[in-house]
Parts: C-alpha cells; sequence; structure tokens
C-alpha cells in the first residue's frame, strides 16, 4: 500500500492537532476578569458593592472639593469665605515663601535657593546609580557642602554675607535641614554604635548598649525636651548653643539609635566566614570592618536604612514642640492669619502639607525598592 | 628539626597586643565619658544655682494650682504636683490601650486585605497603607483635630445619633450609665462566665490532642461570656439607668463627656500604627509557605478555616516581636497628645509642672524613666514570648 492510499483508507484519523479552543465565555475578557477578581465568591462580590458604593459616594464629593468647587486665584481670603464649598488654593501661592524660608530675609532668599541648589545637585550625583565619580561626590557633600551650606545660610563677615540669626530661618529650609543633619550624622555615628555593641570589648558594649536602648525606650519629644532645656545647662553659661543646634543634636542622637539597631541587623545576617576569611588573610579590624563585613551588611539593610531616613524625615515635624518653625508649624501659623481665616483653609493647608511629605517619603521608598531590585540582580548569579 | 625546637610565641610589642590595645580603648573611653558626665554635672550645678532652678523633689507634694480636664482619678487644682504626674501617666495608658486594640483590628483587616483575591479590596487596602504611612503623624493629628473636629457644630445644633449619643465640637457626649440594686451579681456572673469559658477551652483543647474530636468552643465561650451576665441582668430585672444628656443653655447637663483631643488624639494614633501592623500582618502572611495552605485545600479545609486555622497561627510566631514594637512606638508616639492638648503624661507633667516648678532636669528624668520602664517590661516580656515561640529543633 501507497502512503496516499493509508492516508485515504484511514482519513477519520486527524494529522493535524486540533486547534485549542477558547477559554470559556465566562473567563475572558472584562467580563472574566471581573469574575475572577470582583465576584468570585459571595463574600468577595458583597465587598465589592459595598466598596464600589463608598467610592461613589466619596470621590465625586472629593473631586469637587479639590476642583471644581476649589478657588484657583485670590487676593485674600474673602472670596474663599463666601463660597465656603470647595479648596482655597489660592491661599499656597501668596504663602509660598513663607512656607519655604520661615521669616528669611527676603533679599537673602538666593543664600537658601544655592545652598538648596547644590544640595540637590550633590544628592542626584550621589544617588543616580550609574553617575562617575561618585568619591568625589561624597567628598564635596559631606565635608565641603555642610561649611559652604553653613557660611551661605548663616553668613559669617569673613565671606561678606550678613549674619541671618537661625530664629529667622523656617519652612522647607528648616525641614530639610534637620533631616539632611539627622542623616548625615546619624549614619556613621549609627555604624560605630553598631560595631561597638557587637564588640568583645566588655566595657565598649556595654556603653553602646546602654544608649541605644535608652534613646529607643524614650519618645523623640523627650529627647528634644531634654536637648532643649537640659542641654544648656551642662555646658558652661556662655556656651549655651544656638536653639536650632539644640534639637539637631537631639534629633541626630534619636536618629543614630535606630540606625544602630538596623545595622546591626545587616551585621547579624553576615556569615561567619567572611570575618574569619579575612581574619585568615591577616587583615586589621578597621580593614576587615571597611573592607569586607560594612560594605556587605549595609548592602543588606537598605531597605532598613532608608526607612529610618524616611522616620525621620516625618519626626522632623516634631521640632515645633521647641519653637522651630519648621514646614508644619509654618502651615499651622499660616492657616490661622485673619486674613485668609476660612472654614477651608485648615483643611487645604493640611492636604498641602500632605502632598509635600508624600512627595519626599515615597520617593525615597521607590528609589529603596529600585536600588533593592538593581543590587539583586548582581547577587543572584 | 622542627620537632625538637618548642613553638613560642611571636614577640609582639604591647602596643599591638589586640588584649592590651583594647583595654587601652576601653580606658580611653571611660576616662572620656566620665570627664564628660563630670564636667556636665559641674556646669548644671553651677547653671542651677545661678538660675534659682530648684534641685531637690520637694515640688511634688506642692499643691499644684492648675486644672486637668481629663481626669480618671480624682483630681483637683488643690491637688499637688505628684497626683498631677498620675493622671498624665493614666491619660497616657488610657488613650494607648484603646489606641492599641483600635490599630491591631484595623491592621489586621487591612493587612489580610491587601492579600485580597479581590482586586478592588487589595487596591483598596494598599493605597490606605500607602497615603497614611508616608504622612508624618503629627499632620495626621492636626487635620484631625483642627480640620475635622473643630469645625464640628456647637452643642447648640449638635449631631445627634438615636437622641441619647451627641457631637459637637466640645467632644462626643455618651449617656452616663448608674448601676442599681442588685448590679453585683452581673459582675459577679461575668467574672464566673470567663473563668468557665477559659476552662471550657482548655478541656476542649486537651480532648481534641487526645482524641481529635473538636468541640463548639466558639458559641459556648459565647454563651458563658456573654449569655449567663444578661441572664442574670434579666433574672435582677434590669438594675441599670441611662441618663441621657440634656442640652441646657449653651452645653450639655448629664452624660460623660469624651473630649475631641482624645478622639483626634485616637484616630490618628489607630489609624497611622493600624498601616504599619497592616504591612507586619501580610508579611507574616506571606512568610507561611505557600505549601501549607495547598495542602489544607487539597484535605477540602475551607478558604476562611485555613486562614483561621493553618495560616494564621503559623505567622503569629513571625508577626508578633514587630508588632509589639509597633505597641511600643504607638505607646511613645502618644505623647504627641501635647500638639492637640490631650492631658497627657507629657503635656501634663513636661509641659505645665516643668513649666510651674522650673525643675526641668527631675521632671524630664522621671518622664524618661516612666517610657523607659514601660519599654523595658516590654522587651522583657517578648524575651520570654520568643523563648516559648522558638522553633524547637532537634
Amino acid at each position: 500500500m501507497t502512503d496516499q492510499s493509508v492516508a485515504r483508507s484511514t482519513s477519520y484519523l486527524q494529522t493535524a492537532p486540533t486547534p485549542a479552543a477558547p477559554p470559556p465565555i465566562s473567563s475572558r475578557g472584562a467580563w472574566g476578569w471581573a469574575r475572577a477578581n470582583l465576584f468570585a465568591t459571595i463574600p468577595s462580590a458583597t465587598m465589592t458593592i459595598l466598596f464600589v458604593l463608598l467610592l461613589v459616594w466619596a470621590v465625586p464629593d472629593l473631586f469637587r472639593w479639590a476642583f471644581v468647587d476649589a478657588i484657583w486665584s485670590a487676593p485674600d481670603g474673602a472670596v474663599c469665605r463666601v463660597q465656603n464649598t470647595g479648596a482655597c488654593w489660592a491661599f499656597i501661592a501668596p504663602k509660598f515663601d513663607f512656607f519655604m524660608y520661615g521669616t528669611y530675609p527676603r533679599e537673602a532668599l538666593w543664600r537658601v535657593d544655592v545652598t538648596l541648589a547644590a544640595g540637590a545637585v550633590l544628592i542626584a550625583w550621589l544617588l543616580w546609580p550609574d553617575s562617575p565619580r561618585k568619591v568625589i561626590g561624597a567628598f564635596l557633600f559631606f565635608i565641603v557642602y555642610p561649611v559652604v551650606a553653613y557660611f551661605l545660610l548663616h553668613g559669617s563677615p569673613l565671606v561678606g554675607l550678613s549674619v541671618i540669626d537661625t530664629a529667622r530661618w523656617g519652612g522647607v529650609l528648616v525641614s530639610l535641614l534637620v533631616s539632611a543633619v539627622g542623616i548625615v550624622v546619624s549614619l556613621p555615628l549609627g555604624v560605630a554604635l553598631a560595631l561597638g555593641r557587637r564588640s568583645k570589648l566588655p566595657f565598649i558594649k556595654l556603653a553602646c548598649t546602654v544608649f541605644i536602648e535608652f534613646v529607643r525606650g524614650v519618645p523623640l519629644i523627650t529627647v528634644l525636651f531634654m536637648a532643649n532645656t537640659m542641654l544648656p545647662l551642662f555646658v558652661p553659661e556662655n556656651w549655651s548653643p544656638d536653639r536650632l543646634l539644640r534639637p539637631l543634636i537631639g534629633v541626630s542622637l534619636f536618629a543614630a539609635a535606630y540606625m544602630a539597631e538596623v545595622v546591626r541587623g545587616g551585621l547579624q545576617a553576615m556569615p561567619k566566614g567572611q570575618e574569619e576569611g579575612a581574619m585568615a588573610l591577616g587583615l586589621t579590624y578597621w580593614q576587615r570592618m571597611n573592607l569586607i563585613v560594612l560594605p556587605q551588611a549595609l548592602t543588606i539593610v537598605i531597605p532598613g536604612i532608608v526607612s529610618t531616613f524616611i522616620g525621620l524625615f516625618k519626626d522632623t515635624t516634631l521640632v515645633a514642640i521647641v519653637g522651630i518653625f519648621d514646614f508644619l508649624r509654618t502651615v499651622e501659623t499660616a492657616r490661622l492669619d485673619p486674613a485668609w481665616a476660612g472654614p477651608s483653609i485648615s483643611t487645604t493647608g493640611y492636604v498641602f502639607a500632605a502632598l509635600f511629605y508624600f512627595v519626599f517619603c515615597f520617593g525615597m521608598s521607590r528609589y529603596s525598592l529600585y536600588m533593592e531590585r538593581r543590587l539583586a540582580v548582581g547577587r543572584k548569579h | 628539626m622542627t620537632d625538637t625546637t618548642t613553638r613560642i610565641a611571636p614577640r609582639v610589642s604591647p602596643w599591638n597586643n589586640p588584649v592590651i590595645r583594647g583595654w587601652i580603648w576601653q580606658f580611653v573611653l571611660l576616662v572620656a565619658l566620665l570627664v564628660l558626665t563630670w564636667s556636665a554635672v559641674e556646669n548644671a550645678a553651677t547653671n542651677m544655682a545661678s538660675r534659682g532652678i530648684p534641685t531637690g523633689f520637694d515640688f511634688w507634694n506642692r499643691s499644684a494650682g492648675f486644672d486637668i480636664n481629663q481626669t480618671l482619678i480624682p483630681f483637683t487644682n488643690q491637688s499637688t504636683y505628684g497626683q498631677a504626674f498620675w493622671v498624665g501617666l493614666v491619660n497616657t495608658l488610657l488613650v494607648s490601650v484603646i489606641a492599641i486594640v483600635l490599630a491591631t483590628i484595623i491592621g489586621f483587616l487591612v493587612g489580610v486585605g491587601r492579600l485580597s483575591k479581590n482586586w478592588i479590596v487589595a487596591r483598596l487596602a494598599t493605597i490606605y497603607v500607602e497615603t497614611l504611612r508616608n504622612i508624618p503623624l503629627l499632620l495626621q493629628l492636626l487635620f484631625w483635630y483642627n480640620a475635622v473636629l473643630k469645625p464640628l457644630p456647637n452643642p447648640r445644633d449638635s449631631l445627634s445619633l438615636f437622641g441619647a449619643i451627641y457631637i459637637n465640637n466640645r467632644g462626643l457626649i455618651l449617656p452616663e450609665w448608674h448601676w442599681g440594686q442588685g448590679a453585683d451579681y452581673v459582675l459577679i456572673a461575668l467574672c464566673a462566665g470567663i473563668v468557665a469559658a477559659i476552662v471550657y477551652t482548655l478541656r476542649a483543647r486537651r480532648l481534641q490532642a487526645a482524641t481529635g474530636q473538636q468541640s463548639p468552643v466558639f458559641f459556648i465561650s459565647l454563651g458563658l461570656v456573654v449569655g449567663l451576665p444578661l441572664l442574670v441582668f434579666a433574672v435582677m430585672g434590669a438594675p441599670l439607668s441611662l441618663t441621657v444628656p440634656q442640652l441646657r443653655g449653651f452645653n450639655f447637663v448629664g452624660g460623660i463627656r469624651v473630649l475631641p483631643e482624645f478622639v483626634a488624639l485616637l484616630l490618628g494614633l489607630s489609624l497611622y500604627t493600624a498601616c504599619f501592623i497592616a504591612e507586619i500582618v501580610r508579611s507574616g502572611i506571606q512568610s507561611v509557605a505557600h505549601g501549607q495552605s495547598e495542602a489544607a485545600h487539597a484535605l477540602g479545609v475551607r478558604q476562611s478555616l485555613t486562614l483561621r486555622l493553618i495560616v494564621i497561627p503559623q505567622a503569629m510566631r513571625v508577626i508578633i516581636p514587630p508588632l509589639t514594637n509597633q505597641y511600643l512606638n504607638l505607646i511613645k508616639n502618644s505623647s504627641l497628645a501635647v500638639f492637640v492638648g490631650y492631658p497627657d503624661l507629657v503635656q501634663v507633667f513636661m509641659g505645665t509642672v516643668l513649666n510651674q516648678t522650673g525643675a526641668a532636669v527631675q521632671v524630664i528624668a522621671i518622664t524618661m524613666g516612666i517610657y523607659l520602664l514601660i519599654s523595658l517590661l516590654t522587651s522583657l516580656g517578648m524575651g520570654i514570648y520568643n523563648q516559648r515561640m522558638t522553633l524547637k529543633e532537634r
């Protein structure tokens, strides 16, 4: 028999596979998606309906408050008071300088702008993963920049800039300043405390442990109170620290204790062989730490470090308790301005402040996620 | 050759001997700390003397001369600073305990919600967590207090629920209850019910461990704890009367007033902490191996029961330590009360008492000591719990 005749006589046999049937209508397209994700079971469907009703009830009102009924420009609060239905965004623009700089002299604002811009450029340099010559960037940011920033912001007859008392500093400037100082001081200090806590030398270990546990056991407000009222008592009377410096010290020490615990987590997660290997090669303690242990340990705890920074950034709002005009405090002050007083001013001010903090904190957490993924790629091989 | 010579440790100069070096470092640190402390004490003594700041604890028994608007223990403006301290401490503990309960409930719901298969539930839970945890707690507190509770209508136009609960800008006014004759028996019945429920639960657990037989623990416990007191309550002829608050002039008389400051603090603390608890719950549940719930499904256990009997008990081991940390954070964060004027420990003691007496060092030391004590006690409890819960590996 030829092949052809076989084919003819067995034509009932299928020679090509049947094309796959499409999935049933109930699991295809939008309807299928909705069935699987919104109405899979009766409780699930009930919750979907409840939440959709909630959204239908709340979202249009919110939208109308924030956009449709909002007042976008007005000379003063009169318009917002008359139509008191929506947000009064008009209030932000006239107060913007106050929110940014506090009562910093208007003619010297360029000094703040230059400082902030330089800081932003340096931070971008350090954080951009592929940027060249990070060592120079780090040197500029950690050593040169603080000195330059001090002379620019505070001024000094040495450089021919008028001295501006810290009592006039405020707004976003102070919020960023407190968090930047906190971050720059707390990271090295935290690493030192963490190493001290894991030290084999009993007294160093004890001192570091007591410091860390003490600071972590008390609220930041009490630390700020302590820095504000007790620090001036502990130093000779003519040394009394500046009133902005006191909370800076408090915040830095507070953040350092939390940072120390995060770093300690990284140190503990390191396999013991790493340090033993370095020891076998004859490296000294500081060589082992700087070249082998810390680079790996700090990489492991990047998420923890960033979340400590986020916590620190949110905690800068508390410096208001010792009379520092941070951003939130300027919003608090501005919303009570009688020229603007109105039913929607408080909410407008708070929503604006919330957006500011949200952008910063959310940005930081996204950056940490991105870095985590990037670094994880290297470790998978 | 080599076997005849005894090995001699290489001679190191004392400076290169790690042991000696270690001691030198420690000695330097000790001296530095001692010098620092000594100069601080010295300076503090001279500064306090020159500014006339009191150094003793005499102020503790002096009359305070101010009023506190929420006191769970008796306090008048004739009371002492020491009593003001206790009022503040009780207020701190009150708001912390209630906020912890609320935050735990909300946090567990949102944490489970984030893992829900329902798209809309998962999305809303994510939005809740991402929004609230990226906004400072202080801002949230101020929002609740100044933007939500302060603009409420004044007492004359109060919002009313069932004609018995009133909400206005002076707070939440609830009916006051008075126990009548025979109320003691209801209390006794409640205690007896709780004890009986515990005994029954333990017996049911032992029975299940021995035979695998399950008992309706939940319903019988519910009946014992709720039903028994209710029965006694009915038998005793309902010995409870309510005083519904009445509007007289510009304010309410009768009823219990919950301060708006308290409500704002409670809302802020519990909603903020809840989003951290939600994240802990989510990561705890995700840490349970997927095979556990697959095996449960293969045995025909329903989804809700799988969660309750298989996943959550295993997740708890991971959840409890960070959860305790969040509770501690909440207690410490309750000190933000000072910004909305709720009379907690910091507001009453570190604020008013410190201002009136000027005894900065003593007051700050006592306040910090209290928070430290709470933290240390909790860590101690956590240590014991962890020891008991650690997997016993062979």
